[in-house]
């Protein structure tokens, strides 16, 4: 990876459209750069049988090296009208983070817990603490929907879902 | 005629009791798919998609080219009524949708909107019945050389008509690559790109990433811009219908241009959500009401809806009758045909003659479930978007993950998910397009694949690809594609020389 781009001071309204771009920009540029360097070890040439395994995928890093290069130059030397605008506010920001960090905690506990737990958890919680319901209201609804979901894959598709590493569910016997 | 008798046995094989439950449930999820935000037709196919393979193919596919149907016409209804796009093709109907229901004419406006994306789709299948067999009857006579050229015609077209700026489509669509050359070499056996780390040796599937991008991507949007629904109720009186029904006709030529528009995008890879805002943009600037567009003008609903009915519909022409997919849904459907053991492509039309004509069947009778069912139950459909956004949300991230662990039961598949997820929400925002990333992911293996066999049978030789007239000439129309930005940034920067660049 290479070193984070030497960021401008996030303005008051929020993280600057450059700075986004061009760590973007750097972050696929080493994923290109990822590819090309496995595909020049699994072997990137014309074999003895035709071309070997790193053949396409060599040309395909190498074709997104050059191109995020492109990318990350435009973004810091290119028209400043273009460059200057916010990526995001911090209020947005918020908000955003407020659904993708109760997201990950969600997921994480299904791999405790299994789905219909952490499902009915989270519905719960997303409910009275971003949506401010009553705390009945919204066990309600979770459960409910967690039983749907039981109902609809575990006895009728018959597709079990992931139970998780401690299943508090096994009472059920599924 | 011999295709004339095959569509009727294709009826024979749709009309069903199970295939027409099938087809009404299908609508109906397409729909509710449609109007919610953060699931649209790829991601609520994709997320459907395990449930199906029980099925029987022929059922499986009715069921779920119905989802996208309804998912079509699902986006008009939260554009006209909340001004709300539920999907990307349907933005370009807000613009007169929404002024005609807040002056009250939301009927009139649904009506209009239901019934275009009916003929839309209507002219599209008939192309289609009439198209995809020749096109696949020639297609029977491709080598290696001829598909690679055909693919790499797909994603340069992309390149060459796309909006966003070139570097970056070529960035998305190189990512899709690299991602589906993961996991195992399938000419070689040797494992590429995994660096040690075996749960990867699956490879990345682009089911996956089509649940993530779009649908978590798309919740992170949505909450970004603070979404609260307020809208209004709606109902369709019949006698409303027959009305506008009436003056429907007198767009007619509106309707024959959205048609081609939509048809001819979809076809390309250009897709639904391009051809709704050309389609608008050409019935503004040719109808002699084009002034009063943006104000609630009946045609202004008109074109976008008939374009991106006729271009959702038509992107299953190239996927049925060559194996590639015209739109990040169609790559979500061909991917199922693979799963059911179905191999896209050409030779389709002659080893599964039942699942190519119920299909294409079911798409005249899906379309009209579709328009029978939209036009009765919009207060329906309207009302679920009344539940609060801190409801919707969260069952929607749910829905997600039960969908990205069902692919392969998988763990590891949500947590992708949620990475795609937010990648999905930079990209986006950045300008980056994601259709491309999904279909290179989709067909990265297989355009690989006619590579190398062309390699092989050209030893190395890059010359293969221009040694007859037809690759020649699909690869010069490729090249001149791939080359359309730098030329029309050449031409513009001579027609103004005083300002720079000045291209989109």
């Amino acid at each position: 990876m290479s070193e984070p781009p030497q960021a401008p001071e996030p303005r008051a309204g929020g993280i600057s459209t450059r700075t986004v771009e061009v760590v973007v920009a750097l972050v696929i540029f080493a994923l290109g750069a990822l590819v090309v360097y496995d595909s020049r070890r699994l072997g990137a040439k014309w074999g003895a049988d035709g071309p070997e395994a790193g053949y396409f995928p060599f040309y395909i890093g190498l074709v997104i090296c050059v191109s995020t290069a492109v990318i990350a130059a435009q973004a810091l030397f290119g028209r400043a009208d273009k460059r200057d605008g916010i990526f995001v506010e911090w209020q947005p920001l918020r908000q955003v983070l407020s659904v993708l960090l109760p997201a990950l905690l969600y997921v994480g506990a299904i791999q405790l817990i299994g789905f219909y737990t952490a499902s009915a958890i989270y519905i719960a919680g997303f409910m009275v603490w971003l949506g401010k319901y009553s705390w009945l209201r919204s066990a309600l609804v979770g459960l409910a929907v967690s039983a749907l979901a039981f109902i609809t894959f575990e006895i009728w598709f018959q597709v079990p879902l992931y139970k998780g590493a401690f299943n508090p569910l096994a009472f059920l016997g599924y | 005629m011999g295709d004339i008798a095959a569509l009727f046995h294709g009826f024979a094989v749709a009309l069903t009791p199970f295939n027409l439950l099938l087809m009404f449930i299908g609508v109906s999820l397409g729909v509710i798919i449609g109007v919610l935000p953060g699931l649209g037709g790829a991601n609520g196919i994709a997320i459907l998609l395990p449930l199906t393979f029980t099925m029987p193919p022929t059922s499986a596919i009715i069921m779920l080219s119905c989802i996208y149907w309804g998912a079509l016409f699902g986006g008009a209804i939260t554009s006209i009524l909340f001004n709300i796009p539920g999907e990307p093709w349907s933005v370009a109907t807000t613009f007169d949708g929404y002024p005609m229901a807040q002056q009250g004419r939301a009927g009139e406006a649904l009506t209009a909107a239901f019934t275009s994306s009916f003929i839309g789709a209507l002219v599209a299948v008939i192309m289609i019945t009439f198209l995809a067999p020749l096109v696949a009857r020639f297609a029977l006579q491709f080598g290696p050389p001829e598909f690679f050229a055909v693919y790499f015609l797909t994603f340069c077209s992309f390149i060459g008509m796309g909006k966003e700026p070139p570097f970056k489509i070529m960035a998305a669509m190189m990512i899709g690559f690299a991602l589906a050359a993961v996991g195992i070499d399938t000419v070689t056996g040797q494992l590429r790109l995994i660096f040690g780390w075996h749960e990867l040796m699956r490879g990345f599937d682009f089911l996956i990433a089509v649940i993530g991008l779009f649908g978590i991507g798309e919740i992170l949007l949505s909450m970004e811009e603070g979404l609260s629904f307020s809208g209004r109720s709606a109902k369709i009186d019949p006698k409303i219908v027959l009305q506008t029904w009436a003056k429907l006709p007198r767009y007619w030529a509106t309707s024959l241009r959205s048609c081609l528009i939509g048809c001819w995008m979809g076809i390309t890879p250009g897709g639904a959500t391009p051809a709704s805002f050309m389609s608008y943009g050409v019935a503004k600037r040719v109808s002699p009401n084009g002034t009063k567009f943006g104000t609630g003008e009946l045609e202004g609903v008109v074109a976008p809806e008939t374009a991106a009915h006729a271009a959702g519909t038509s992107a299953l022409l190239p996927m049925l009758s060559l194996g590639i997919p015209g739109s990040p849904t169609a790559a979500v459907l061909l991917g199922g045909l693979l799963i059911w053991g179905l191999q896209p492509g050409p030779l389709l039309f002659v080893e599964q003659k039942d699942f190519v004509w119920g299909l294409i069947a079911s798409m005249y009778l899906g379309n009209i479930a579709g328009l029978i069912i939209v036009l009765t139950c919009v207060p329906l459909f309207a009302a679920i978007l009344r539940v609060p956004f801190s409801i919707i949300a969260p069952i929607i991230v749910v829905i997600c993950a039960i969908g990205a662990f069902t692919v392969h039961n998988a763990m590891l598949d949500i947590w992708f998910m949620l990475l795609f997820g937010i990648a999905g929400y930079v990209l986006k925002k950045l300008a980056y397009p994601l259709a491309p990333l999904v279909l290179a992911l989709v067909l990265g293996d297989r355009a690989e694949d006619a590579f190398r066999q062309a390699m092989l049978m050209a030893q190395g030789d890059l010359r293969i690809f221009f040694s007859n007239w037809l690759v020649g000439s699909i690869m010069a129309l490729a090249l001149v594609l791939l080359f359309w930005p730098l030329f029309s940034r050449w031409r513009a920067r001579h027609r103004k020389p005083a300002t720079t660049a000045a291209m989109g």
